[in-house]
């Protein structure tokens, strides 16, 4: 027994000796590919516009893009288009971290920051990107990505609370308390997005906090809020929040407002459904395109993301799946009843209740352990 | 068993009627996913009326067709080699005796014990490290992909042919093995057709388990797949997190099929081969 | 060892077996050094990783090494889901053995041409997709599902057991059972009924002679059979994620979690290390009480 005991404590320190030695080598980081990178991005490589570099590897977010625009640009480039999914942003995060080649990704505003901070992104190339001035300026130089450098926006959207009239009424309140307050959440079923910003935003919001709390007594508070509430809280899903209100498992679901409007379109009673804000305010996102630093095929993700600036693509998209869209040319070819609709598109007033979700340093990891804490 | 031990009366009735219960519970479940496969309705709880939309959406699908060909690559890699190293294996373990060998011992089990979830953390962790030493020693630009997946499947597959084919070993015979030898037949000759015949059932087993390990897996592929090589249950698994329409009843029924298919051939193959002597269990004297 | 006539030099007998060691060695290399490199060496990395830091970006960085992962094992939320983890495994095992224990009965008592058939029976299920089956009751177990159907029939409204333990209890049960129910059968199959028929003679009624003959004869099964159904459930993760809605957290979401949402690879790696601990210690223990081996 001893001889072999001692071989295994060797190995043991000899592996955590290798492995810090690698580790401590140039970046931190345990991904692969990108070893010359420090705090900035990779540099771009020279791409022209239109020009493809093999087919693309993009990684999304589920029923997010209309797949005729994919059939779409890969006759027109003569490129295949793989497509992955992912949950949340966290999620697509580790993957990219763990080394994984994606020539496309979509993450939101606040996770740009975080990457483009950790150097996961590839700087990127304007002069491929001709479309660029179709953009609507108020989503040009985000204070997650002040050059407009490393991300140009996707979407635009809000997160509430989509509800089954036939259930909670047509004079329901409108308000988070639907869900928090005892007072108004007997007999509802509810479903919350698995997500600890966004469940711990709208719970924050409730009671009055900032989403973007750097204050654990708030953020307490918050959890402890959920936890309450678990009676109602049916489950917690990022992706049949919209699905399980139309087959009635639930009857208040916590989601973003694109993926209500499709579902709703698909019901058998549409008027039967009603998204809205609530009035003490919520999350507003932008989600964008980025190209990770270990890209293999750059010049194929510039000219898709310059394809999807296009007007008309760009009005395609959200004809879609009812998101706002950041591209101002793209107006004159969005269905009317989209561009009218105040639950797409907020006036003034509304927006100003909303929040941007912003990355908050070290403070971050608290939501995801607190709201963990909250499910359990 | 003879009647004197056997369960009489109103045990044997109980007895009789609990296994009926289990015998619904097994299969009520399967009838209705493949019953609801061919509902018209995108709800999957509520019938409309027949319909073959859902396979007909599956035979389009180019995602699930590449999800089917990546298990299928991956499946057949990982049995092929665990079972040659995994009988390997089995057969140093019961055959001769070495150092080191109780050290080997809990090396083949600890595979069977470990939770798979501890598993796929494992693969990810040392993945990660190996490729990132790697592409930085040599430039390559290796990726998490079918590679990383197969090599991750044949590390579990290994142990569960190895325990197969053990017992199998254990129980057969193996005054046969020594018959042969003293009758001058080399080793190579020994195994080739003693041993070897002898144990098949095993090996086979032990394939079978392999293959069916393999085309099960969910959480140790979903952490080591790279991009476009995603199998077909960590694709299902995606599609039920995404959104459960009868379209997942269809691949399901289909992956239920295969599987009977499977079963029923192996057994076929089974009895074809207990027919003519080759591979039954103990010679007959 | 072959028998011989006649004096044999010592030597060459040495030499003998070592080429016989050797040779044995040899056979054993292959899988020996994949195990070794695919398996040991990522066992020891998470080991190595739990002692590890965590960014705040949530990168692992391998220095600063320090016991902070462990320490996060005794925190109350840590223990809550362990504990629930822990009763659900034990539950779905005992379900199982009850189910499993007089259905195997059953099988081992009937003559050789139906034994065969019913096993069959049982073993297509289980070479059945365990996604597939997990996902059967998913359909089975919603609000507008044929269970709630049912129910409402039957005059007891609708009933939604989806996104409950309950649920997961039912997908756990469902999908382990055949692993209970066949190193059962092979057990009790194997039983020598003359030492029952002996019991019966000396005035034993029949359930005497089953508490005290076929039960503890039949204990290697119900060891090798608890332990295969136990170890899966408690590190169960596709099960709670397809039917328990999040809500329900248990240790292999939780462990998972820490990989991808949380991006705490330290404390995920602890977890998973812990964990292991306890089924490897578990398993000992209770193959010292079986006796038998797998």
């Amino acid at each position: 027994m001893k001889p072999r005991t001692t071989i295994v404590i060797l190995l043991v320190v000899l592996l955590m000796v290798v492995m810090s030695a690698c580790g401590n080598s140039a970046d931190t980081t345990t991904t692969g590919a990108s070893a010359q990178t420090t705090t900035t991005a990779a540099e771009a490589m020279g791409c022209s516009a239109g020009q493809v570099d093999g087919d693309l590897n993009f990684y999304n977010w589920s029923d997010y893009i209309d797949p005729d625009l994919i059939t779409a640009f890969q006759d027109q480039y003569g490129v295949t288009v793989t497509q992955d999914f992912y949950e949340s942003n966290e999620e697509m995060l580790a993957k990219i971290q763990a080394g994984v080649h994606y020539d496309l990704i979509v993450p939101s505003d606040y996770m740009v920051g975080i990457m483009i901070d950790d150097g996961e992104l590839m700087k990127l190339d304007k002069a491929a990107l001709t479309n660029l001035g179709n953009l609507d300026p108020q989503f040009v130089n985000m204070p997650f990505d002040p050059t407009s450098d490393f991300s140009v926006p996707y979407q635009w959207g809000t997160t509430g609370l989509g509800v089954d009239l036939a259930v909670v009424g047509e004079d329901h309140p409108y308000s988070w308390g639907i869900i928090f307050d005892p007072a108004m959440n007997q007999g509802h079923q509810v479903s919350m997005l698995n997500d600890a910003r966004e469940a711990m935003g709208a719970a924050l919001k409730y009671l009055g906090y900032s989403l973007n709390s750097t204050s654990l007594d708030e953020l307490q508070k918050a959890a402890d809020l959920i936890k309450s509430a678990k009676d109602v809280i049916v489950t917690f899903d990022s992706d049949n929040y919209n699905d399980n209100l139309i087959n009635g498992e639930v009857s208040i679901s916590h989601g973003y407002n694109g993926n209500f409007f499709t579902a709703f379109d698909s019901a058998d009673n549409p008027d039967q459904y009603e998204y809205f804000m609530p009035e003490e305010g919520g999350t507003v996102w932008v989600d964008n395109m980025a190209i990770p630093a270990n890209v293999d095929h750059p010049c194929t993700a510039l000219t898709f993301i310059n394809f999807l600036l296009d007007a008309q693509n760009g009005a395609q998209l959200t004809n879609y799946n009812y998101y706002a869209s950041p591209n101002a040319a793209a107006k004159e070819f969005i269905d009317p009843d989209i561009l009218g609709d105040t639950a797409v598109y907020p006036d003034e007033e509304t927006m100003k209740r909303l929040e941007f979700i912003e990355d908050t340093g070290d403070f971050e990891i608290n939501y995801t352990d607190y709201f963990t804490q909250a499910k359990s | 068993m003879n009647s004197g031990t056997r369960p009489k009366g109103l045990v044997e009735r109980l007895l009789a009627a609990n296994s009926w219960i289990v015998y619904t519970f097994f299969y009520a479940p399967i009838f209705v996913l493949v019953f609801f496969s061919f509902n018209d309705n995108r709800n999957v709880g509520v019938w409309t009326h027949a319909s073959l939309r859902w396979y007909g959406e599956l035979a389009q699908s180019h995602d699930i067709i590449r999800s089917v060909r990546n298990s299928l690559i991956v499946a057949t890699v990982a049995t092929i080699v665990s079972t040659v190293i995994g009988t390997a294996a089995a057969l140093s373990m019961e055959r001769f005796r070495y150092r080191g060998q109780r050290t080997y011992d809990a090396l083949l089990y600890l595979p069977i014990i470990i939770p798979d979830v501890t598993m796929a953390v494992m693969m990810l962790l040392f993945f990660v490290q190996a490729f990132g030493i790697t592409n930085n020693l040599l430039g390559t630009r290796i990726e998490l992909g079918l590679g990383s997946i197969s090599l991750a499947h044949i590390a579990f597959d290994i142990s569960f042919v190895a325990v197969v084919v053990r017992a199998r070993l254990a129980e057969m015979d193996s005054s046969l093995e020594e018959a042969a030898r003293d009758l001058y037949a080399s080793r190579w000759q020994t195994f080739r057709k003693v041993t070897l015949p002898l144990i098949m059932p095993g090996v086979a087993g032990g394939a079978l388990l392999a293959l069916t390990m393999s085309l099960d897996d969910v959480v140790v592929t979903s952490f080591v797949t790279g991009p476009g090589s995603t199998t077909l249950p960590v694709y299902v698994f995606g599609l039920v997190k995404r959104g459960v329409t009868p379209l997942v009843n269809a691949v399901s029924t289909l992956m239920l099929v295969a599987s009977m298919l499977l079963v029923a051939g192996s057994l076929f193959f089974q009895r074809r081969s207990r027919a003519t002597g080759r591979g039954g269990g103990t010679v007959e004297t | 060892m072959s028998v011989e006539t006649g004096p044999v030099s010592p030597d060459l007998e040495r030499a003998a077996e070592r080429a016989e060691r050797r040779r044995g060695f040899r056979l054993g290399l292959p899988g020996f050094a994949y195990l070794v490199i695919f398996f040991a060496i990522p066992l020891v990395m998470v080991f190595v990783y739990s002692f590890a830091t965590r960014s705040s970006t949530g990168k692992t960085l391998l220095q600063d090494w320090n016991l902070n992962s462990y320490r996060r094992l005794a925190e109350s939320i840590v223990v809550q889901i362990a504990w629930r983890s822990l009763w659900l495994a034990v539950l779905a095992t005992v379900i199982c053995l009850i189910l499993a224990y007089p259905f195997a009965y059953f099988i081992a008592t009937r003559r050789p041409a139906i034994r065969n058939a019913l096993l069959v029976l049982v073993m297509i299920p289980f070479w059945s997709n365990f996604l597939v089956r997990t996902y059967a009751w998913r359909v089975l177990l919603g609000s507008d599902g044929p269970v709630s159907q049912l129910t409402s029939l039957l005059g007891l409204g609708e009933t939604r057991i989806l996104f409950t333990p309950l649920a997961i209890l039912i997908g756990l049960v469902y999908g382990f059972l055949p692993f209970m129910v066949l190193p059962l059968y092979a057990a009790i199959e194997r039983i020598d009924w003359s030492l029952v028929e002996a019991a019966r003679d000396l005035y034993a009624s029949g359930w005497q002679a089953f508490r005290r003959v076929t039960l503890p004869l039949s204990r290697p099964g119900v060891v090798a059979g608890s332990i295969l159904v136990f170890i899966p459930s408690l590190g169960a993760y596709v099960t709670p994620e397809i039917l328990g809605g999040a809500k329900t957290t248990l240790l292999g979401s939780y462990i998972v979690q820490q990989f991808l949402a949380a991006r705490n690879w330290p404390f995920g790696s602890a977890l998973s290390f812990a964990v292991m601990a306890v089924m490897l210690a578990a398993t000992l223990i209770y193959f010292r009480e079986g006796g038998r081996t797998l």
